[in-house]
């Protein structure tokens, strides 16, 4: 297990990526799996970036597991911000037109369409997401 | 992410290279908000645009919309990830990929 605690701030998605990275390179991470899991980062560390500590600036941390059989990382983001469960809004709807369309909710949509599960839970004060992927091609 | 722009006439090219996300999206909408009055046609070639994130697909929405009011847009030349997210979030039905 290996974790980075870095700021919440945008410009630290690519600190968080780059750590993450280097550990699915490790393992020979399908290329595939690698863009979903870092369009993920994207996604949630932004997601806590802009909301978890506005208008304050608090820290995040990033941790990554192994597991076995099969293959698989599970990575949790954890801050200390306002309680947020990102689960919890209704799928947006991909059915509209572009004119109809808007963006809210379509990260999270996009994380949990592409991961193998997603979890949620506050717990002493920190906000806790979980997402797992398999790694196996 | 790297932007390459070719204006020909009222037809613009975007050429994009390396990954469009929170950080580096509002290159891109910047970089289409200095020529979007004069434009009636819009390609954005995704032949080395890694991925895309949320962010990436706001601008694009951004500029589909813009561009159904004057003229047309494609994307064009977009990998099996790319198309994914397209597919995944239904911006297969709302853009023109070719």
């Amino acid at each position: 297990m290996r974790e980075l605690t870095v700021k919440a701030v945008v410009e630290n998605i690519q600190t968080v990526t780059e750590f993450v990275d280097e550990q699915l390179e490790m393992l020979d991470c399908p290329m595939r799996a690698q863009m979903q899991i870092d369009v993920a980062i994207d996604e949630l560390f932004s997601n806590i970036a802009y909301y978890a500590y506005h208008p304050e600036v608090g820290v995040a941390t990033v941790r990554v597991e192994v597991v076995e059989e099969p293959l698989a990382v599970i990575i949790t983001f954890i801050d200390n911000g306002a309680p947020y469960d990102p689960l919890a809004s209704a799928d947006p709807d991909i059915s509209l037109s572009a004119d109809e369309r808007q963006i809210g909710g379509l990260g999270i949509y996009m994380v949990k369409k592409s991961m193998d599960e997603i979890s949620y839970e506050y717990q002493k004060g920190q906000n806790i997401l979980r997402i797992k992927k398999h790694i196996t091609e | 992410m790297k932007i390459t722009k070719t204006l020909n006439g009222k037809k613009l090219n975007v050429a994009l290279e390396g990954r469009m996300d929170t950080n580096t999206a509002p290159e891109l909408e910047a970089a289409l908000k200095e020529h979007m009055n004069e434009i009636e046609e819009l390609n954005i070639d995704m032949t080395e645009l890694e991925y895309l994130s949320s962010a990436g697909l706001r601008v694009l929405l951004g500029a589909q919309k813009a561009m159904n009011k004057k003229g047309k847009m494609t994307v064009a030349n977009v990998n099996d990830t790319i198309m994914e997210i397209f597919e995944v979030t239904g911006f297969s039905d709302i853009l023109t990929i070719v």
